[in-house]
């Protein structure tokens, strides 16, 4: 055996590092909201894999969202927009468009290099109003497309986007809450086997607007939504949530970035997700930057998963950057955990089988979720998803 | 009659140190209608009997045989035995979060009886139920053991006793954590449960002070493993004035 002398550490440059790289002037991104941000798909180096943003993602499966030009052409829908709402497609210099945000990835600005028309969704009534989008045949060629929902000071609506069928789709969508308004957003990808589906989700809240922000991923081969919202406004709220369920083969992935920009403002960031068979993949990223300007914040985030098999890996990842030290409070949660034998001996104790056991038991962890979508239609829908997923009829 | 019988019981479990034995060699008849309580220090094996009658995957049996009116329990699954008619009242009932007491109770119900309870007396037995311990209504709207009082979690389990009627009951220290105002309601609830479908009870307990109000017919020390003594109700008055110290000259305490 030979004995080996440690090095010092820090005489070499770590591997990850790049402070010792020939360019001295090398500094890695320090702050959340200091990532290089662009419209145009060339200003962002092609993707290896290894880059912080993709290194978690099956980048090989994504590649032509990646790269390829993409089909930027308006896509059927279905819809039944109330009174005080409009659903249009518009031109690209629309004074709605670019109103939230700039992509920071390179699947997204593509996405933006290459949308023909965005579909622009625009509330004004204060009488609670709720439009139903669904789109169920995006086609299984590579796809652009964009979407600006804007809230009008004092509206009061929900938005409800459902995702079905075949696709190969990367998009933005674009949501600002005005001043007063309050929005529900909820996104539900239930997408065919073999869709691949990234999006990027940017968000401004004015002052003292509420947005209530869903998420919810059950179907497709990979399906990455990355929503990042800033609370712009004196006094706005977001909550943010999510529900996913990955089975065999799937890979759901979710970034959520939330940014306490103005004062008094409270965020309440909540994903919850199952993992079930061989394969079964899940990440959830949550980054939370309190500005210099957030005094008075007052911010949580939690990511839960319940593992239900062997063979899945869930990755949940955490951050919390605070910049002002006055605020109300901040804190973060994260715990991936098997199913717990107790609440299953519990429930069989009182004569239910063990099916029956433990789907009560994942209906209950995910049902927490479902209860915020605020939509009894919906919230219906959802719990049949749920348990055709826990049968593994609905993959 | 039904009749529980427990055989020359041998139960083992898994520690980081190894299989250790817990009871070894336990006898025991209870016959419907009767109460046994089972007394004994800590780490004697009592909450173990409790535990392997009601088929927890933690206890190994090693030997012995558990029979409920002939009917071998060893070899049905927990909700199996559950439906056989044996319960048991749990001394940390698990949290479930995102079900419903209300839910829960009709689910449990319905997989006891084969039939889902016509709903209309159904809500009026278990809100009568729930009156009677003293149990808020709004209960039956919050997740089963979800932020409850120690307190709420016994008399939640009192409450499925008398729901659910089962033959045979294991009160797995009931009494433990709970002040005398709520062991005299859960003591009421255990007996109203007694005198209207005559159960079976083994009542599991470190201190007598419960059977003040449930008058148990049997008293059995349980001491490493075994039954050191038996008798009457005279046996916990005397256990009330000399502890277990007697029981344990020769044996050390775990």
């Amino acid at each position: 055996m030979t004995l080996v002398t440690p090095e010092q550490h820090g005489l070499k440059a770590h591997s990850d590092g790049g402070w010792d790289a020939d360019d001295k002037g090398f500094v890695p991104v320090q702050t959340r909201s200091a990532r290089p941000k662009s419209f145009e798909h060339a200003d962002f180096a092609p993707v290896n894999g290894l880059e912080a943003d993709w290194k978690l993602t099956p980048v090989k499966l994504i590649k032509p969202l990646l790269d390829d030009v993409l089909d930027g052409t308006p896509y059927a829908i279905e819809t039944d927009a109330p009174e005080n709402v409009t659903v249009e497609w518009v031109a690209r210099d629309d004074a709605r468009v670019a109103s939230a945000g700039e992509p920071e990835d390179r699947a997204s600005a593509n996405a933006w290099t290459n949308f023909d028309k965005a579909l622009a969704i625009t509330v004004t009534g204060e009488e609670h109003a709720t439009v139903r989008i669904s789109r169920s045949d995006m086609g299984a060629s590579a796809r652009a497309a964009h979407t600006v929902i804007t809230a009008r000071p004092h509206s009061n609506s929900t938005v409800l986007i459902e995702s079905s069928g075949s696709a190969l789709l990367s998009e933005n969508v674009e949501i600002v809450v005005e001043d007063g308004a309050t929005l529900n957003v909820v996104s539900v990808q239930d997408w065919a086997d073999d869709a691949i589906h990234l999006a990027s989700h940017f968000v401004q809240v004015g002052r003292d607007a509420t947005l209530k922000h869903t998420l919810v991923s059950l179907g497709g081969k990979v399906v990455r939504v990355n929503p990042s919202v800033h609370l712009s406004g004196e006094g706005a709220d977001g909550e943010l949530y999510g529900l996913y369920f990955a089975d065999e083969g799937q890979h759901l992935e979710q970034r959520v970035y939330l940014h306490h920009q103005a004062a008094q403002t409270r965020g309440r960031v909540n994903y919850k997700g199952a993992l079930q068979g061989a394969g079964a993949r899940t990440v959830w990223v949550g980054d939370v930057l309190i500005g210099s300007g957030g005094s008075g914040t007052d911010s949580y985030e939690q990511n839960r998963n319940l593992v239900l098999t062997e063979g899945t890996r869930a990755d949940s990842i955490p951050n919390l950057e605070i910049e002002t030290g006055d605020i109300q409070g901040a804190g973060h949660a994260s715990a991936t955990g098997r199913f717990d034998d107790e609440q299953l001996f519990y429930l069989q104790a009182r004569g239910i089988s063990e099916a029956e056991a433990r789907r009560l038991v994942v209906i209950g962890f995910l049902a927490e979720i479902v209860q915020k979508v605020g939509d009894e239609q919906l919230e219906a829908r959802l719990h049949t998803a749920i348990e055709s997923e826990l049968e593994g009829t609905n993959s | 009659m039904s009749v529980l019988s427990v055989k020359d019981l041998h139960v083992s479990v898994e520690t980081e140190q190894g299989t250790k034995q817990i009871l070894k060699g336990v006898d025991l008849e209870i016959k419907q209608g009767e109460i046994h309580a089972i007394m004994g220090p800590n780490g004697s094996g009592k909450s173990t009997l409790a535990y392997t009658i009601a088929g927890h995957p933690k206890y190994h049996v090693e030997s012995g045989s558990i029979t409920l009116d002939g009917a071998e329990v060893l070899d049905m699954t927990i909700d199996q035995r559950a439906r056989a008619g044996l319960f048991l009242a749990m001394q940390y009932p698990v949290e479930i979060p995102g079900v419903k007491v209300a839910d829960f109770l009709r689910t449990a119900k319905t997989a006891l009886s084969g039939e889902a309870p016509a709903l209309r007396p159904w809500i009026k037995e278990v809100n009568g139920a729930m009156k009677a311990l003293r149990m808020e209504k709004a209960f039956s709207d919050r997740n089963v053991n979800e932020g409850f009082s120690g307190g709420e979690k016994k008399r939640n389990e009192i409450l499925q006793l008398e729901l659910l009627k089962p033959r045979f009951a294991v009160l797995d220290e009931t009494d433990s954590g709970l002040d005398v105002d709520a062991l005299k309601i859960v003591s009421e609830g255990v007996n109203r449960a007694r005198e209207s479908t005559g159960l079976g009870l083994l009542l599991i307990t470190h201190y007598t002070r419960i059977l003040r109000y449930i008058k148990p017919d049997f008293v059995h020390v349980f001491v490493d493993g075994r039954v050191a003594e038996e008798g009457g109700p005279e046996l916990a008055d005397r256990l009330e004035n000399e502890g277990y110290d007697r029981f344990l000259t020769d044996t050390s305490v775990v």
